[in-house]
Formats: structure tokens, sequence, C-alpha cells
């Protein structure tokens, strides 16, 4: 896992800056957007639903607009990582948001077993005996501690209504 | 003096072999609770309520509120071990915590943040037990106009800390204000920025951004730099919470400021969120090392925990007095009380004395008990982090997704832990700073909430925030932690012009 | 702690066991039951809730548990579309207080009761017109004198949420006096009273619950009932009044009544053996002293409907809250 791969490219810092102010200018946007449609001026009985968020709103774009200038003048040819740091960073996300993206159809707990054997196996490396032992004791503690104990239902799938849990 | 008897009194009830067992499963349960993120004090306290419904009520409220004690320790756990606040009070505790830990010095932070916590504690109990009815009727004079204004202090203290470009930080604090708008309008009723969309109708829940910009950012920058968890060289025996002892007392200066500002903001009733991050931003600029907060810095440890445990327990003094819970916890607490049939209010001290002097010796008892439960596992909490980061990390994913789940019972929430995850990496490679978007997440509703309740009142006079005594200094004061940095660049210039 | 959870594993399964038995007669839960609640944890129906699932755990009166889940958001939307979405599921059931009509109306949520089964109504809250002690109006004449004479809104009355019951009985009591309030809502019930005792509101509708505690502190004082008939309760609780001793609004010239509606519902397409079951339950559940002492602490009003006459009930309350709300201009897209 501390393997780092040789090559030094990657994107430029400067990318990066640009790339989240125009994010968070857009966001800016959409607020202002919505605080729009909740009314913005000042009623009778003070401010209405939309008067702060317009402000924040208008707050964030000019902000943003400021950061998107000071990030184009930046121009020390940082970069922001190199490739192979991005892969590990995304070898976690990619495996994480289908984690998270399977959850409401097969359940947490056989998510979370798949999830950890995936991340132990391929990016830890170790034997399946230790895989598998934490992938499925875990998974088994958090539902006798959660709905047993503190009866909190997690969300379950097609496998645990087979098993009548 | 009859305090004092009573006092006594209580201490025999909570004695009882029955209590004392209570309140040590209380307290394990506590911190169980506190440690998982998402399963919070107030859920824990509320999920186990009916089982303490059989119990005679001074049982079952010292049970709970050890509970409460449990958790607010424990929350301290995965803020400093992992950068992940379990509840919303210990994320001040991550910013000086968490780079003790990366630093190997996990224990002394753990110690440092239980034994400060036990200090704020104790302070206000003992202040509860020797001023109570005077400081219940304080918080009666607290209308819309100075709860803002405690809100507004509160922000004052803590923004203009930062070392990010300006305008940074004003992007970062305003992505949370507005986050904190999204959902029902408390004061219109009306919904905004949802945009039809269901699992908007909560708006963002602060522990959820907080899980993924700390928690799961931090897994990310972890990778990317390719590394385990540092730390894994802690030495890890209890002669580390000795060691750290000797040191604690050079900072009681910090300590004694915190519980001051804890207590206060418990009483008002602002609660132990704000309480801690105000406590932090002050001890941040008064401290003799404040530039190297944010480091690793023990002082930064003791401020936010001290504070935050004093405000959790003296909320509890408006809540038994006035029936106002000063917490989401209390709250639940309060539920408890009046399902046991004992009505909070004012004559709750008088004819319930047993219920009440019972609860506040529980409260010494507790507090003593979880520091002692606590300190003998701080070895046992270091040593998690020699656990390899490769069996680690998924372990910590999947709790930070049952934690996100179990705030409002959504997946979607997981997934917006994982987009804000995301954002936390980036944004933080950036150098945008993520504390004054945590806060302005936490405090932005309330604060335009007491804001526009004020304007009601006033009939859209601003001058409601200058209309007496005790509004008007607390406003000046939050403008004075404001401007502080440029009043003492002022008197600075003006000493040298002097001389 | 680990013993524990062995135990309660092998109850589980002792459990498990004795439902595969069981189920031969008439319908029963295989599951645990998801008990919603469409508002914050602390609050009212959060407090029935949970003395439901308390005095059901305690009387052992259910097989499987019962757990209360709160489901809060956009004033308890949240929770009605979850238990709509859950069509078929006998599993989850719901309480209800007034943002079963408040809700759609106010935010144009795609939701109506008809969506879900009623089961039964629980209880009825009661709402009471407080003012702080130190006031000099004694009765509801000098009271509304005294509002009257005022600028026009410069009264306060503060209530909990917005455009939901406290700020609808306030609306009604500016109509049936011709008057103007200015209304403050507070997150809780516990606030709006503790701002009435620090005079920052001038008076509140709170439920009696809510408020019992500063009226037997001497700090409140009730001025009238927003019921057709006084409360039943006669026991003393401050200066030897009772809540029977406080008088029905509508009888001192304030011709406003108002109860909100405990009840619970279950998901769409809910057989009938489902709903009996819990009817059934319920009825237990009322005939405990914990029940009936919890009636007497929050001086509720305890009608007891169900089937057709608790739909009919419903359907009529709706209708008004439907007048009420447009007369207010509360309702969503105005």
């Amino acid at each position: 896992m501390t393997e780092r791969s040789g090559s030094e490219s990657g994107p430029a810092h400067k990318t990066l800056e640009i790339g989240i102010a125009l994010l968070i200018g857009v966001f800016g946007l959409v607020v202002i957007f919505g605080s729009l449609k909740a009314g913005i001026n000042w009623g009778a009985e003070g401010p209405r639903a939309g008067f702060f968020p317009f402000y924040i709103g208008v707050a964030i774009v000019g902000a943003s607009a400021i950061n998107l200038w000071s990030a184009r003048r930046d121009g020390d040819g940082r970069l922001f990582a190199e490739w192979g740091q991005l892969r590990q960073v995304m070898s976690v996300v990619v495996p994480t948001a289908i984690y998270v993206g399977a959850m409401p159809f097969i359940g947490l707990y056989v998510a979370s077993m798949v999830f950890i054997a995936w991340f132990m196996r391929w990016l830890g490396g170790y034997r399946w005996l230790t895989t598998i032992a934490v992938a499925v004791g875990m998974p088994v503690l958090t539902y006798l501690v959660f709905e047993r104990w503190f009866l909190v239902p997690l969300p379950k799938g097609p496998f645990e209504e087979w098993l009548g849990l | 003096m009859e305090e004092l008897a009573n006092l006594f009194h209580g201490f025999a009830v909570a004695l009882q072999p029955y209590n004392i067992m209570l309140m040590i499963i209380g307290i394990t349960l506590g911190v169980i609770i506190g440690v998982l993120p998402g399963l919070g004090g107030a859920n824990g306290v509320a999920i186990l309520l009916p089982l303490t419904f059989s119990m005679p009520p001074t049982s079952a409220i010292i049970m709970l509120s050890c509970i409460y004690w449990g958790a607010l320790f424990g929350g301290a756990i995965t803020s400093i071990l992992f950068n992940i606040p379990g509840e919303p009070w210990s994320v001040a505790t991550t910013f000086d915590g968490y780079p003790m830990a990366q630093q190997g010095r996990p224990g002394e932070a753990l110690t440092a943040a239980f034994t400060s916590s036990f200090v704020g504690a104790l302070f206000a109990v003992i202040m509860i037990t020797l001023v109570a009815p005077l400081v219940a009727g304080f918080a009666l004079r607290f209308g819309p106009a100075e709860k803002f204004a405690v809100y507004f202090l509160a922000f004052c203290s803590f923004v203009g800390l930062s070392k990010e470009p300006p305008f940074k930080t004003i992007a970062a604090m305003m992505m949370g204000f507005a986050l904190a708008a999204v959902g029902l309008d408390s004061i219109t009723g009306q919904l905004r920025l949802t945009f039809g969309v269901t699992e908007l109708l909560n708006g963002f829940d602060f522990l959820i951004a907080v899980i993924g910009l700390f928690g799961i950012g931090e897994i990310l920058l972890t990778m990317e730099e390719g590394l385990a968890f540092r730390g894994g060289t802690a030495t890890i025996n209890l002669r580390v919470v000795l060691q750290t002892w000797r040191e604690l007392p050079a900072y009681w200066m910090t300590s004694l400021r915190s519980c001051l500002i804890g207590c206060w903001m418990g009483v008002t009733p602002a609660g132990a969120t704000p309480a801690s991050f105000m406590s932090y931003g002050i001890a941040k600029r008064l401290a003799r090392r404040g530039n190297n907060f944010g480091k690793g810095e023990i002082e930064g440890v003791i401020a936010p925990e001290t504070a935050a445990h004093a405000a959790g327990t003296s909320a509890l003094l408006p809540m038994l007095s006035l029936g106002v819970p000063g917490s989401p916890t209390a709250a639940v607490l309060l539920g408890g009380l009046l399902i046991w049939g004992l009505q909070p209010g004012p004559m709750l001290f008088v004819e319930q004395k047993e219920f009440v002097w019972g609860l506040i010796a529980s409260m010494y008892l507790g507090n003593l008990a979880g520091l002692l439960v606590v300190l003998t596992c701080v070895p046992i909490f270091a040593a998690i982090l020699r656990v390899p980061f490769g069996i680690i990390a998924p372990l910590i994913l999947v709790l930070c997704a049952i934690g996100a789940y179990s705030v409002h019972n959504s997946t979607f929430d997981v997934m917006l832990m994982l987009v804000f995850g995301v954002l936390g990496y980036l944004l933080k490679k950036c150098n945008y700073p993520l504390a004054p978007l945590v806060l302005a997440i936490v405090l932005g509703d309330k604060a335009e909430e007491a804001f526009r309740q004020s304007l009601l009142g006033s009939q859209g006079s601003l001058g409601v925030f200058f209309s007496n005594g005790l509004v008007s200094t607390i406003m000046a004061l939050g403008l004075v932690a404001l401007f502080w940095s440029a009043i003492q660049e002022g008197y600075s210039r003006l000493r040298t012009a002097m001389a | 702690m680990k013993p524990f959870i062995l135990n309660v594993a092998l109850a589980a399964i002792a459990m498990s066991c004795a439902n595969g038995t069981a189920s031969r007669a008439a319908w029963e839960p295989a599951r645990p039951v998801e008990f919603i609640v469409p508002a914050g944890t602390g609050g009212g129906a959060d407090q029935m809730a949970r003395t439901i699932q308390g005095i059901v755990t305690k009387h052992n009166l259910m097989k499987q548990p019962l757990v209360v889940i709160n489901k809060a958001g956009g004033a308890g939307g949240e929770g009605f579309l979850d238990v709509k979405t859950s069509s078929g599921n006998p599993h989850k059931i719901i309480i209800t207080l007034s943002n079963l009509f408040t809700t759609p109306l106010a935010t144009g949520i795609p939701f109506n009761w008809k969506d879900l089964t009623p089961v039964a109504m629980l209880a009825l809250d009661e709402f009471v017109l407080w003012v702080n002690a130190e006031k000099p109006y004694s009765s509801v004449k000098d009271y509304v004198d005294a509002v009257k004479k005022a600028p026009s809104g410069s009264f306060k009355m503060g209530g909990t949420g917005s455009k939901q019951e406290d700020q609808i009985i306030t609306v009604g009591i500016e109509k049936a006096i011709d008057t103007k309030f200015t209304y403050i809502p507070y997150k809780g019930g516990g606030e709006v009273a503790v701002q009435l005792v620090g005079n920052h509101v001038d008076s509140t509708v709170n439920n009696p619950i809510e408020a019992v505690a500063q009226w037997r502190g001497g700090k409140l004082r009730p001025l009238c009932v927003f019921d057709a008939q006084p409360m039943a309760y006669d026991e003393p609780i401050a200066d030897g009044k009772a809540w029977k001793d406080i008088p029905t609004c509508k009888s001192q010239g304030l011709a406003m009544e108002y109860l909100m509606l405990r009840g619970i519902f279950m998901a769409p397409k809910a057989t009938k053996d489902q709903v009996e079951y819990y009817v059934e339950l319920f009825k237990k559940v009322r005939a405990t002293p914990e029940w009936q002492e919890f009636m007497k602490s929050g001086a509720f009003n305890t009608t007891f409907l169900t089937g057709a006459d608790y739909a009919k009930w419903v359907e009529a309350e709706e209708k008004r809250h439907q007048g009420l709300m447009k007369e207010a201009g509360f309702l969503s897209g105005n």
C-alpha cells in the first residue's frame, strides 16, 4: 500500500483551485435561485424566508469570484497530487461509492461484509482467514449492538428478509 | 446549610448499591453511545428511556444522566483518535486532539480531554449545588434578542482566527450558512432551498457534514499519502496519565475561563457546542502559545472539553428548575421526568427534594466514576491506533456510514456523507478552512431563528439588540471579539507612538 | 456486557421459535414494529410514543419489540411520506399530531391522511390560554379588554412552530375578538412557557403538560380552555384550583375551540386483521395504570375512537383545518 508510482506528473494545483472556486460559485447561484423562490424581501414583520439565504448566496458568489481571480493568477505550477496518489484516493472513493449506493438495495450488513472484505484483501493484502473473520464479525457485532441491544433498525435487504431478521 | 444536609442525604440515596450499579452501567453505555458516531447522547438516552420505565424515578434518572456523562466523555475518543467527532461538541476537540494523536501523543490528548471534562463538570455541579435558584432566575431574562446576542458572541469569538486566505474563509463559512438554511424555515413554516427533493426536507444535519468532512476526508488524505495512521508508536501504559496530570495545573487559567464560559452557555441555554467553539476561540487568542493552536497544543484540547462538559452539566439546571432543556439530550431527559410523573419547574426543588438532590449527588459520583472508567481505558483506546490501517480504515468507513444513517434513518444521508467526504478532501487540499463551515452549520439556523423572533417582537426594529443592559453588553463583547486583532494592533501602534 | 448480548441473542432465537408455532391464529407482527414519530425527540408526541413503548415493554403486550423512530424533517412531512411509501408493510405505525393536516396544507408536500390506514384515536390534547401571573387580568374579559386597548399587533402571542396548531388558535382568537396579535414561533412548548414567565411574550396557548409546572409555581395563570366542556380532572393543582375549574373559552365570550389529535395510523393497504391487532394492543395500553397516570398528568381528553368513527372525525377535522388555514392565508403557494 505504501508503494508510490514512479511518475511525477499529475493535475496542476491551479486547475483544481479554479474548479473548486467555480463549483462553490455554482452552489451560490443555486442558493440565490432557491431564495428568490422563497421570497427575499423584508416583510412587515422582519425578513422573509429567503432573505438571509439570498445574501448568503450573493456572498458565496462574490467570494468565489475573488478566489477564482486569485487562483488564475497563481502560477507556481505546483501539482495538486501525483496521478499515483490520486489513484490511491480513488481506490477508496470508488468502492465506498458503490458500497453506499448498494446499501438501499442489499442492506447495510451484506454491503459492509463485501466492502470490508474487499478493502482488507485488495488494499490491505490480508490472508483470507483474517479477512473473513473481520468482514463477518464486524457486521454481526453491529447487528447485535444496534438492532438487539439499542433497538435501532439499520437498512436491511433481501438476505435479511430471507433469514427472517 | 440546608442544601448541604440535602446533598448528604442525596449522597446516601445515590450510594445505594443498586444505584451504584446503575451508575456504572449507565457510564459504560454512555461511553459506547458517545463513541459510535450518529448514536449521540440524545438518541441514546431516548432509546434507553423506556427501559427505565419500571425503575423508581430517582434510580432511572441516575442511570440516564450517567449515560449522558458517559456520552460526553465518549465523544472525545473518536475525535482524538480518528478526527471523527462522535458528538457535535467534540468537533473543537479534533482541532488539536487529532494532531496530538498523530504525533504519537494520543494518551496525553485523551487524558487531558477526560480530565478537563471532569473539571468542567465538577465546576458546574458545584455551581448547581450552591447557586441553583439564583442562576435559574438569570435564565429567565433570556428572550430571543439575548439568545441571538449569545450566538453572535460565540461566532465572533471563533471567526477571524484562521490563517487561510480571508475570501476562502468567507466562502467556506457562507456555504455552511447556506446548508443550514435548507429545509423548513421555522419562522414562516415554509420550505426553502429543497427544490422539491423529499430527502432535503430534513436539511443538512451537522453530524453528517462533520462525519464526511472530517472523518472521510481524513481517510482520503491518509490514502493519498500512502501512510498508515500515525501514532502507532504511542506509549500505552497508565504512566502517561500521571505525566499528563503533572502538566495540567499550568493551564489553570484556561480551565477556569472555560468553566465559566461553559456554565454560562449551559444556563442561558445555548448548549455545549457553541460553548466548546467559543472557549477554543478565546483560548487561542489569549494563550501564550496561541499561534501553535491547531498543531497539537494540549491547551487546545483542555479549552473545548472543559467548556463542553461544564455546559452539558449546567444545561440540566434550567431543565430542572424551568423545564427548558439546554441541549437535545436534556430535552429527552425532560420527557423522561414527565413520563415518571415529575413536573420540572419551580416546585421540583421544593416538592421532590429526594429526587433532585439524589440527581445532584449522582452528578458528583457519576462523573467521578466516569473519569475512573475512561482513564483506566486510555491505554486500550490508544492501542486502537496500532491496528493496521488496512483493517481499521474499512471499519471506520462502515461505522461512519452507520452513524450517518442513524442520525435520521435515511440512506440518502449516507450518500451525502460520502459527498461531504470528497468535498472535505478537496477543500482541505485547496486551503479552505473547514471549521468556520462547520460552525456555521451548527449555529446558522439557530442564530437566524433568534434574530427573526426578536424582530417579530420588536416589530422590525433593530434597536432590540441594544434595548437593555444585558443584550447590549453581550453584543458589545461580540464586536470586541470580532475586531480583536484590529484592536490589538491599534493598541500596540498606540504604544509605539507614545514611546 | 458480553452475557447481556448473549442473553438477548438467545431470547431473540427463542422468540423467533415461539413465533413459528404461534402464527396460526389472527395476525401478529413477525418482526420488530417501527413506531414513527413525525416530530423531534422530547416533544409531546415523542413523549407519548415512548410512554407507550415503555408500557408495552413493561406489561409484555407484544411479542416483538416496538421501536420508536423520530422522523421530524419538514414539520413531520418526512415521517408521513415514509409511512405512505411503505404500502402493505404492517410493521410500521405512526403517531400523529395536528401536523397530519397542517404540514401538507402549509408546505404542499404530496400527502393526505387518506393515504394511510386509520387505527385509533388515543386521546385529544387540550389547549389553555395562559398569561403571566404578575399581569392584572384574572379573567378572559380583562384579558380581551387589555388586548383591545393596546395598539394593534403590540400584544405578543408565543407558540410552538409556524402555521401549526398554536398559530391557528391565535388566528381563531384574533377573529373571535377582532384584534391582531404578533405571533412569535418557538421550537418547543416548554420554551414557550418559560418565555411567558420571563415576560418576553404576553400570552400563550400551551398544552396543559407544558405549562402546569409554572402554574403550580405561581408564575402563570390559566384563563380558559379551548374545549366544548371543562376538563375532567378535579385534583387541585394550584391555589386550590383544579383543571376542572378552568372555564371554557366559549363560556367566557371567546368563541374558539381546538383539540389536537393524538392518534395512530398504519401504512396503506393494511388488512383488517392487522388493524384489529393494533386496536386491541392500544386498548390494552389504555387499561394500564401508567397510561391513566400519564393522561392525568397532561390533563388529556381521553376520547377513544376506532374504525369508521375515527375516520369520520379525522375527515371533519381536516375540513375544519382547511377552512381555518385558508382564512389565515397559511396554504402553500400564498
